[in-house]
């Protein structure tokens, strides 16, 4: 049985919008092994994207308990919980989210400003992940000045630059091509692989959750079903 | 990248804005720094050091007159080498030119100030001449006026005793400062006291505005001035003796309360800056909440994001107020130059440290409420565009 990374039991997400209490997550229950590729599926409001923030430490349960590596993560303070994502956890978001006003190798450089590495070993780290993304060539180079898929890379290289077992991806290829899009998956897929990430995406593509490893999907806040 | 390379990389993310907005920091700050400085020339205690002459008025304002006949006494003081007075005119060209004039003892005058250069000829000329009337090189070169001239100037106090107020004067003497300093002050018009004194309605014979004390070499000014003042205390004309600069202060104050409109000033200044740079930032950090999620997602905590924010407000403030201050500094040596050294417009420890002050409680002004709305953020929000 392999070693459990996130452990999601009877989790519950109530949001407040003015007066009306809406629960978009109800008492919902999910293991993903170490070295998963889970691809969450599911129609607008279904609560993936909140499954993902609460996975990733973004948002913290109204009820129940998640545990990423063996750490109880709803239990921790605002503080504890920002620290522990700088660790553990590499995001990626669908419109890539950039600072436009940093190079790429400044971008990927930023969540290493939360470590005690010195000036050279940022650097270095750096290095590799824009080798690990194929975009050596584009370090100097600011966003507006990258395509779509060439962003979405550097944004890949700042969430592994800090080398975290767990990758949460929401909707990474929601505003590529097609081809780039695979491009973008395969790369995934490779960290997946031969880097033994953990990762997660939320995706609507049918031919993005292909490159996972298994598929959940998500209806009203529940957990359908598990497709190999 | 540091973290201060990215908040001056975020500072310059709409350079224009930025600039503009820098731009009129430094504005503010070089008024700051300009009429600080006149604030600590005019809220400064006496100075005694170095003076060579001394002042002495009536205590309640020199538009009070007070007796000539205080010379010999003024005069029998040690420390005392010589005194002069001089009287106001109010002299006024053509129609409304005014001039700096006083009436004065031509003899006794020429003995206190010796900065002065004029031809003995004309000297003796002003003393012997009851209308003569001598001038500084700037003013005869500015109205054109040649020794030998008779030329009409009115008062705009005092009238001749046939009630008109058009003087008629002899220019007898023209003069000159014995230096580059003093070249520069050679605006002024100088008449006889006795001729003032005969020909005015008023009848204010024997009395004048000021007298002006010539202090012996090594005499200590303070004593000196101690002295008078107790020696016509509780007498009629009760006396206020001070140094030339701290006289001619006095002279700019009778404008107002000089401090209280330097406060009124700054006060409109930075309040118009205020708004400028806090809706700067407000913008900035609207602008960007997106931004700001994504750092905290990354593990910036909400305190590194307010101290981001407020770094930004910082850095801004003091990079322009630093300038602005630097620039108020040149300016001041400018005034100071220009005007020989009489209006001392000097940056002293005292003013760098108020703009110190301002530039850091400027910029907790301007950057709090940004600072403390990227605080807030809550991250799932903020990505939602909530």
């Amino acid at each position: 049985m392999p070693e459990p990374m996130v452990q999601v039991h009877e989790v519950t997400k109530v949001y407040e919008r003015g007066r009306q209490k809406i629960e978009v997550l109800h008492g919902l229950t999910l293991d993903i092994p170490k070295g998963d590729f889970v691809a969450l599926m599911g129609p607008s409001g279904s609560g993936k994207t909140t499954l993902l923030n609460l996975i990733g430490g973004l948002d913290q349960p109204t009820s129940g308990e998640i545990a990423v590596g063996g750490k109880r993560i709803d239990q921790l303070g605002s503080g504890q919980l920002a620290s522990w994502r700088a660790r553990n956890v590499g995001f990626v978001f669908q419109f890539y989210n950039l600072m436009p006003v940093l190079s790429a190798e400044a971008n990927i450089e930023l969540p290493l400003l939360l470590t005690r590495l010195s000036a050279a070993e940022r650097r270095r780290n750096v290095a590799v992940a824009l080798e690990v993304v194929g975009l050596a060539d584009r370090a100097k180079h600011k966003p507006r000045e990258l395509s779509g898929g060439q962003e979405q890379r550097v944004a890949i290289a700042r969430a592994l630059v800090s080398d975290p077992q767990l990758l949460v991806c929401d909707e990474p290829t929601g505003d590529l091509d097609r081809k780039t899009a695979d491009e973008i998956l395969g790369l995934l897929q490779v960290l997946n692989r031969e880097h033994g990430k953990t990762i997660v995406i939320v995706t609507h593509d049918p031919k993005a959750a292909e490159f996972a490893r298994r598929t959940l999907h998500l209806e009203k806040g529940q957990l359908l079903e598990q497709a190999a | 990248m540091t973290r201060s390379g990215f908040v001056i990389a975020n500072l310059f993310r709409k350079r224009v804005r930025t600039i503009l907005t820098l731009l009129s920091v430094i504005m503010a700050f070089l008024l700051f720094g300009l009429l600080q400085s006149v604030n600590t020339v005019f809220s400064s205690g006496a100075d005694f050091v170095g003076a060579t002459r001394l002042f002495v008025q009536a205590r309640v304002s020199f538009t009070t007159p007070l007796p000539v006949s205080m010379v010999p006494k003024l005069e029998a003081i040690p420390g005392v080498a010589r005194v002069a007075y001089q009287q106001w005119f109010g002299g006024v060209w053509q129609t409304n030119t005014p001039l700096i004039m006083f009436a004065l003892d031509p003899q006794r005058y020429h003995d206190v100030y010796p900065e002065w250069k004029m031809p003995e000829a004309q000297w003796q000329a002003f003393e012997h001449t009851r209308t003569g009337l001598i001038v500084g090189r700037q003013l005869a070169k500015q109205y054109g006026w040649k020794i030998g001239q008779k030329i009409p100037i009115s008062s705009n106090i005092w009238p001749q005793k046939n009630g008109s107020k058009a003087w008629q004067f002899d220019l007898v003497g023209i003069f000159d400062g014995k230096d580059e300093d003093w070249q520069k002050r050679t605006n002024l018009a100088f008449i006889q006291q006795d001729y003032f004194d005969e020909a005015n309605q008023f009848g204010i014979k024997g009395r004048t505005n000021f007298f002006i004390l010539k202090l012996a070499d090594g005499a200590n000014a303070e004593a000196v001035s101690k002295t008078v003042d107790a020696m016509f205390e509780n007498s009629p004309d009760e006396t206020k003796t001070q140094t030339e600069k701290d006289f001619n202060i006095s002279f700019v104050k009778q404008i107002g309360d000089i401090g209280l409109i330097v406060r009124w000033i700054l006060f409109a200044v930075f309040f118009t800056l205020l708004l400028v740079v806090g809706n700067t930032m407000a913008q900035s950090v609207r602008e960007r909440i997106p931004e700001l999620a994504v750092l905290k997602t990354l593990g910036f905590s909400d305190g590194s994001v307010l101290g981001f924010v407020l770094a930004e407000a910082f850095a801004l403030v003091l990079a322009g107020g630093l300038v602005g201050l630097a620039l108020a500094s040149l300016a001041g040596a400018m005034v100071e130059k220009a005007t020989g050294g009489q209006f001392l417009l000097k940056l002293d420890v005292s003013v760098w440290l108020l703009g110190v002050a301002a530039i850091v409680l400027m910029s907790l002004a301007v950057g709090l409420l940004p600072a403390l709305r990227a605080r807030r953020l809550r991250i799932v929000d903020a990505l939602a565009g909530r």
